[in-house]
């Protein structure tokens, strides 16, 4: 059970409707590594980050080729259930995530999906809810809940299965400045392998090293985020903008820590 | 809509009886009022008594009651028009004539209809939506349909939402076109709200799926009732089946 | 304004049968209807919930829920909501659709007491089965002839809504004649029940075609009654190469031809049973109830007697008769009707 975190190798991918996403991703990241998945509107994204967990893709039944290794286990249709557990998604909207009468039940669902029961997997609920400090909610509706608890409970959920890569796509999208930073409070403090899709670069340089630039169905560019950010052509080159007055070079990131 | 339905969220002693002991009295009164001949009208008298006495001990504000009977109107229409056009024999009032089996199919249709919807919003006035699915759970509804159910319910705020936005964004920019241009708008929002909520569908799957589902929902009610709820609960119930058996035999 | 008002009001009001209507036989019996159907329909569509999972019919129930609570404008100053049971089945194929059409009616019972309890089985037997599955028939028998393409659905799918609502409605004054707790001249019942729900079959019906057209031209793939006419795709690989593969195959479309139509022959020779047994015994009440040995609750109410026995004697009258035979040569120019639209429909599609 050695080998790269996500190994990601000649991937390509066309939904159902005719239309392709993906054409030709390869790319490596490490345990342990923290690495932003930038990238304009339409680039393929969310549409990876769905095959690494077995999701999207031939190994789904779709339209696709290319190979894909996590923790060193290839993702084949006998290995989904291990590999899933591993890979822990956070998907953009929280309603999609969330969808259970209640948070309790939310938070139960994975790991009684792993086979936990009773005591075993209230402690698991609890110490997620704790995790993301949502623990006095646990028996309210989803729909009674603010948006930015609502995307906290939504990374509970991926937390009570353990995960050893946390995958978010767009964690911080429709959050206030104060959510936003409690969730970055949150994901630092976690000890995972961390891929996560943002538009919200100051957010990449803050919590990532590294960074993955995608466009058009591939890998554009891959380094460090700092490099990435302060490379004015290669941004205007993908629609990328930095915030008004905000300079990559001048303030500290997670490598400063 | 609300996801929540029509709860009350107060605390009574009918509020805390196990949802499927619930469902069950509440069939058993309505099958009695169902089947009790429709001249008998002491019998639906006990019947409102009955109800009446079960809205005081739930705790239900009047309103609540009264604006969900709305529901039933459709029906009222429906009941005034059968003295005018069922058959038998006949009698005059101020110069109409009206049938005899008709007023008295108009009453049966009135008086059960409005009865049997004052029961069921007793039940949905006390029950939340969770404890209802799970009581449907412990009655054996086949688990797939609860699951489906349980989307269903979880998701009605969200299409209702979108729905509601998406009216919101054709009325600021305003109508263009005439009545078919209306009917065009409107149904193409309706063609949208289809779209998303499916996509919906297959992104809740795919979260579902990466959290390892495999084809089963966890449970939701993990206890049962205690036969001492059984009882208290089909308290009303069992007295309604008392009233229509008495109905029967005094009506022989 | 006035129009906005109106729908305001118009909002909560569903026609659902609520508790009472039919005697307690015929409401147990169409229970027991409904229970076979959403357990026969849940078997049938256990492989296609397997693979979508059980949150795509839950948001298709969801949505049904919603549109229902749409008024869309018809004309001359009136509106119409959708019932949603011949669109459903286009959209999700039939069994799914019986099972989404259930559920909203369940929710609609249980959760916001909309339709009596004792009464869902009617209303799941009139609105979740016979307009989904009349619906969907007359829908996968139209692709049969119209052009092999996924813009056909519209047309047909049109057509499946137009002739489902009065069918449904034909199926209710069946259940009337049945259970039905008052005597009321079946031939003028269903003549006007046939009659009233033509109007609201071509409301369904306008509705059904303008939110597929809708569905059609954003994402063709998920419509199911469609799906077999769905083109390959061509995928271009890391090198650039390209090769062509059929899309995601359709999920058990093929077997549901089969077992649907003996369904809706089952349905359709019920629905004539129905039929005839009604005009044959005027007093359907009073029929069964003797068959079943429910002779005194019949003697049981004060009025009952002398009037029904009346009624027996003064004969079915002829009325009664070409009235049904109205109501069932309504529907059927309903499908030539609906016929020759979608032809013409397809055919100015075409050039």
């Amino acid at each position: 059970m050695s080998g790269p975190a996500i190994h990601v190798e000649r991937l390509v991918f066309a939904y159902p409707d005719g239309r392709q996403a993906l054409y030709g991703v390869d790319f490596t990241v490490e345990r342990g590594e923290r690495v932003a998945l930038l990238g304009p509107n339409g680039a393929g994204k969310t549409t990876l980050v769905l095959h690494l967990n077995g999701i999207l893709g031939s190994v789904a039944g779709g339209s696709g080729s290319g190979r894909i290794e996590i923790g060193g286990t290839g993702l084949h249709r006998e290995h989904l259930p291990v590999i899933r557990r591993k890979v822990g998604l956070v998907f953009q909207d929280p309603d999609d995530q969330l969808f259970m009468p209640t948070v309790r039940d939310d938070v139960a669902f994975g790991p009684a999906n792993l086979g936990l029961r009773g005591a075993e997997l209230e402690d698991r609920v609890r110490e997620a809810l704790v995790q993301v400090g949502m623990q006095d909610h646990a028996d309210l509706a989803p729909h009674h809940l603010s948006y930015g608890q609502r995307r906290r409970v939504a990374v509970a959920t991926v937390l009570a299965m353990r995960p050893e890569v946390l995958v978010l796509d767009e964690p911080s999208s429709n959050l206030d400045p104060a959510s936003r930073r409690e969730l970055s409070d949150i994901l630092t403090g976690l000890d995972v392998t961390l891929l996560m899709i943002t538009h919200d670069l100051p957010y990449a340089l803050q919590l990532c090293e590294r960074s993955l630039l995608m466009d058009g169905g591939r890998i554009v560019a891959d380094g460090r985020t700092r490099d990435l950010l302060g490379d004015a052509e290669l941004m205007n080159a993908h629609r990328l903008e930095l915030p008004y007055g905000f300079d990559p070079l001048s303030v500290p990131g997670p490598e400063g820590r | 809509m609300s996801g929540d339905g029509l709860l009350v969220p107060v605390d009574s002693k009918v509020h805390r009886i196990p949802a499927q002991v619930k469902i069950v009295a509440l069939f058993v009164f309505v099958l009695a009022v169902v089947s009790t001949p429709a001249a008998h009208f002491w019998a639906f008298a006990l019947y409102a008594v009955l109800l009446a006495a079960a809205i005081v001990v739930a705790k239900l504000p009047l309103p609540v009651v009264s604006r969900r009977l709305a529901v039933e109107t459709p029906f009222i229409v429906f009941a005034l028009l059968l003295p005018f056009v069922a058959t038998g024999p006949t009698f005059d009032v101020l110069g109409v004539q009206l049938s005899q089996s008709g007023v008295l199919g108009a009453w049966n249709v009135l008086a059960k209809g409005t009865l049997g919807v004052i029961a069921a919003i007793l039940l949905s006035a006390t029950t939340g939506p969770r404890e209802l699915l799970a009581g449907l759970e412990r009655l054996r509804l086949p688990s797939t349909l609860v699951a489906i159910l349980s989307f269903m319910v979880r998701y009605l705020n969200v299409v209702s939402d979108d729905l509601h936005r998406m009216r919101i964004a054709r009325e600021s920019r305003g109508y263009v076109g005439g009545r078919a241009g209306h009917l065009k708008a409107v149904a193409g929002g309706v063609g949208a709200l289809f779209v998303r909520s499916f996509e919906r569908g297959e992104r809740v799957h795919l979260a579902m799926q990466s959290r390892g589902y495999n084809g089963r929902m966890p449970l939701l009610g993990e206890v049962g009732a205690t036969r001492a709820q059984w009882i208290e609960g089909l308290t009303i119930s069992l007295v309604a089946v008392t009233v229509a058996v008495a109905a029967r035999v005094v009506g022989l | 304004m006035l129009v906005a008002i109106r729908s305001q009001q118009a909002k909560n009001v569903r026609v659902h049968v609520p508790d009472g209507f039919f005697d307690a036989p015929t409401s147990i019996a169409t229970g027991l209807i409904a229970a076979g159907a959403v357990g026969f329909s849940l078997q049938r569509a256990n492989r296609e919930i397997r693979e979508t999972g059980p949150a795509l019919a839950g948001l298709t129930a969801a949505f049904v829920f919603a549109v229902q609570m749409v008024n869309f404008p018809v004309g001359a100053g009136t509106s119409g909501h959708l019932l949603g049971g011949a669109l459903a089945a286009a959209l999700v194929g039939p069994w799914t659709a019986v099972l989404v059409m259930s559920t909203v009616l369940l929710v609609q019972g249980l959760l916001f007491a909309d339709g009596g309890l004792t009464a869902i089985g009617t209303n799941i037997t009139l609105m979740g089965l016979v307009t989904v599955l009349v619906g969907y028939f007359v829908t996968r028998a139209l692709l049969q002839v119209l052009p092999r393409r996924t813009g056909s659905v519209v047309p047909a799918a049109t057509v499946g809504a137009l002739v489902s609502v009065p069918v449904a409605a034909l199926c209710f004054t069946g259940l009337y004649a049945i259970g039905g707790a008052v005597d009321i001249p079946l031939g003028k019942l269903a003549t006007a029940m046939v009659g009233w729900h033509i109007l609201v079959g071509i409301g369904e019906a306008v509705i059904t075609a303008a939110v597929l057209g809708a569905v059609v031209a954003t994402r063709p793939d998920l419509v199911y009654a469609a799906r077999h006419l769905q083109q390959d795709l061509v995928l271009v690989d890391a090198d650039g190469n390209t090769s062509t593969v059929s899309p995601d195959k359709p999920i058990a479309a093929k077997p549901a031809g089969r077992s649907l139509g003996i369904g809706v022959a089952v349905t359709l020779i019920v629905a004539g049973g129905v039929s005839l047994f009604a005009s044959a015994h005027p007093d359907g009440l009073e029929f069964v109830g003797a068959k079943l040995g429910f002779e005194s609750a019949a003697k049981g109410s004060a009025v009952a007697g002398s009037p029904l026995a009346d009624y027996g004697v003064s004969g079915i009258g002829n009325a009664q008769v070409s009235g049904a035979l109205a109501g069932i040569i309504g529907v059927l120019v309903t499908i030539a009707l609906g016929l020759a639209i979608a032809k013409v429909a397809s055919l100015r599609k075409a050039s």
